[in-house]
């Protein structure tokens, strides 16, 4: 198996195991003592531990030189998820004063291979921290891409949060989170960062100014798809500080009454959120009893809060321990 | 899903998992166990036998986190009640050569500190009754020394903050008893400060609930005797919601369930006190179909290859679920509880 390079400022005989290129032969590599009876290695196994063996040896040794920076990239792209060599990596970029536009690029091209790993995301971040506001675009791009292969990546957003306090780039941010919203409703992470965006952009009025516009979106997508524990969630979450007006805005009941009269969608989460309304004291009106009645197989409750509790037990049965505390919770205002 | 081809018939690694965590390759014969117990023989065989391995790519490639694998392996050893099968000494002596000079531990030899292989360090140093031998006071400084003014947790000097670091010195620190020597107050307000609307809490302020990073936040408050700030009904509500139809555990919503989450949402739980909300019997069901019943190990999810972590994981989650023959496991401390009883009621 060939070591594929991206032709950088590398030696020219790169391809050739480190043992054997004329820059080298001044290091003695450093092995790993890994005790007694070692299984035969296989080849590439054996470049992976010669290249370990010669970064032991600069490491070693604190050479913060230009060829140990490209022998910890050569390591990198072996090994992304070695954290002593991103930190020594540092060591030797800040000794060499080296371009750090260059350094988002590398850092690029590693996670082309593999994103999911602590050690590059707070790399880019150390990077992206020296370089500043006129990064912002760039970290949003960045976090874009690989959002757009894994739109929950957590790293990733963990990342864009971060770039947005600290570089700022707020004001497409909503309509970002909307794009991925089009492309999956049930996508929490951008759920989230809508809450993110209306709680803490420097321009945004809070969740009491944005409340009704969020209240609006967030009844569309429930009825895209009723199903999702997302949309719901969020919902419940513009009231946060304002249980009264939950119970009293008409769009509340009305998008649960809505769906429990749907026959081509999971009731579960509309249940849900009627049984927080009616524990919260939203007086059920006759629509309210009705639709619940009409999903009831079982005998009717004239509690519609018991009700409601018996109907989940019945469609979210692994839950069923739940819905039995809830009911057990029910108090004489909910009745 | 890549399919690793071996002689015997493929066993999918995940993309999803953690990367360099799935490297062996193992089939799933036509075997005449059923998967409706645990093989446990076959869990130890095969921990043992990957400490042994260590020219296997895999373990070359783990080489950084050999602390965190040692932990895995060695509790879960010591889950199946088989610890003594290990050479202590040489485990205890390779654990040390590991300590830096600022007292944290890396996570083999010639790496740097970080505050994930201290905890592992010291919770290996726990399972073998062997705190006695750490300078307690060099190994709680590097750690409290770790602390932010906020209150928050840097992994190490070069300041990564993650209220996963936050679990981890006050874990660590209260195995040692010197949380004393932390700003616990403000260590709690930081965590706080990561609750989020759904009552879970993610890395930072503002981040999205993760079942990973609730329990972290959970185990912090617990240790802390702070569990007080947790809406229990709330958060176990949107734990309980992590159970898919097939009895897995997911870490957030819409996504795929994952052995390791029988473990962080389940401690979770437990800790607040509302495990009943889940089923329990499916979940053991579900961990019991992810082992590889011929090599051993356990897997992120049925047919996939396996691993330390999620073996670990397995196991740990099958003692919260009180499985026969697998010891009792603290849901703070994620180690077994004769081990912590061992260290908080001496002294």
């Amino acid at each position: 198996r060939t070591l594929d390079r991206e032709l950088g400022n590398m030696d020219t005989d790169e391809t050739l195991p480190l043992s054997q290129r004329s820059e080298w032969s001044d290091v003695v590599p450093l092995t790993q003592d890994d005790g007694p009876n070692p299984v035969v290695p296989i080849a590439y196994k054996d470049e992976f531990r010669e290249t370990m063996d010669y970064f032991r040896a600069i490491y070693s040794s604190d050479e913060r030189s230009p060829r140990a920076l490209r022998l910890t990239e050569e390591t990198l792209r072996l090994n992304s998820g070695n954290y002593t060599v991103w930190h020594f990596r540092r060591l030797v970029l800040e000794a060499l004063n080296h371009d750090l536009y260059q350094e988002l690029e590398f850092i690029e091209s590693i996670a082309e291979d593999n994103s999911k790993n602590y050690q590059l995301w707070h790399h880019r971040r150390w990077v992206a921290e020296k370089l500043g506001p006129d990064v912002a675009g760039r970290e949003l791009e960045f976090t874009r891409r690989v959002l757009s292969l894994d739109a929950k990546h957590y790293h990733a957003w963990s990342h864009r949060q971060w770039a947005l306090r600290a570089l700022g780039g707020w004001e497409d941010e909503l309509d970002y989170c909307h794009e991925l919203l089009e492309a999956d409703v049930f996508n929490n992470s951008a759920w989230n960062q809508r809450y993110y965006v209306i709680t803490r952009s420097p321009s945004s009025g809070g969740v009491e100014a944005m409340r009704e516009s969020e209240v609006s979106y967030t009844i569309k997508a429930i009825l895209t798809n009723p199903a999702n524990e997302s949309s719901w969630l969020y919902l419940k979450a513009l009231y946060k500080d304002n249980k009264e007006l939950w119970i009293s805005d008409p769009s509340v009941s009305s998008v649960c009454l809505n769906v429990l009269s749907r026959t081509d969608c999971f009731h579960g989460f509309a249940l849900s959120t009627l049984l927080d309304l009616l524990c919260e004291g939203l007086s059920p009106t006759n629509e309210h009893i009705d639709s619940v009645r009409a999903l009831a197989t079982e005998e009717p409750d004239t509690n519609l809060a018991n009700l409601v509790c018996t109907i989940l037990g019945r469609v979210d049965p692994i839950r069923a321990n739940y819905w039995a505390w809830r009911k057990s919770k029910i108090t004489v205002a909910a009745m | 899903m890549s399919t690793e081809e071996t002689e015997r018939g493929p066993r999918r690694t995940n993309p999803e998992s953690p990367p360099n965590y799935n490297f062996s390759s193992r089939s799933k014969l036509m075997s005449s166990t059923s998967s409706s117990q645990l093989v446990a023989d076959k869990h130890v065989r095969y921990i043992l036998m990957a400490e042994k391995k260590k020219e296997s790519l895999e373990s070359v490639v783990m080489d950084h986190l050999r602390m965190n694998g040692a932990y895995w392996g060695l509790t879960t050893l010591d889950l199946l009640d088989k610890l003594g099968t290990v050479p202590e000494d040489e485990v205890l002596s390779w654990v040390m050569t590991c300590q830096h000079e600022s007292g944290g531990f890396a996570g083999n030899t010639g790496h740097d500190p970080h505050i994930l292989y201290t905890l592992s360090a010291v919770q290996i140093l726990a399972l073998f009754d062997k705190i006695s031998i750490l300078d307690v006071g060099k190994v709680s400084s590097y750690v409290a020394g770790l602390q932010n003014e906020d209150g928050s947790f840097s992994g190490d000097i070069w300041g990564e903050i993650d209220t996963r670091f936050s679990y981890i010195a006050i874990c660590c620190l209260s195995i040692l008893k010197c949380l004393d020597k932390i700003n616990v107050e403000k260590a709690v307000a930081y965590i706080v400060s990561c609750k989020n609307l759904d009552g879970g809490f993610g890395c930072t302020p503002g981040a999205e609930s993760h079942a990973g990073q609730i329990f972290c936040c959970v185990g912090a408050l617990a240790i802390t005797g702070s569990l007080h700030h947790v809406d229990k009904d709330l958060l176990g509500w949107w734990l309980c919601e992590r159970q898919v139809k097939t009895g897995g555990l997911n870490g957030r919503p819409e996504k795929l369930p994952d052995v390791c989450y029988s473990w962080w949402v389940l401690s979770s739980l437990i800790m607040i006190d509302r495990v009943h909300w889940i089923d329990k019997a499916k979940l053991v069901k579900f961990i019991l179909d992810c082992q590889d019943l011929d090599n051993g190990g356990i897997s992120d999810r049925p047919d996939d290859a396996v691993d330390i972590f999620h073996t670990y994981f397995g196991v740990a989650g099958l003692s919260l679920l009180e499985y026969p023959g697998v010891k009792t496991i603290d849901p703070a401390y994620a180690l077994p509880v004769d081990v912590i009883n061992r260290i908080l009621f001496t002294r």
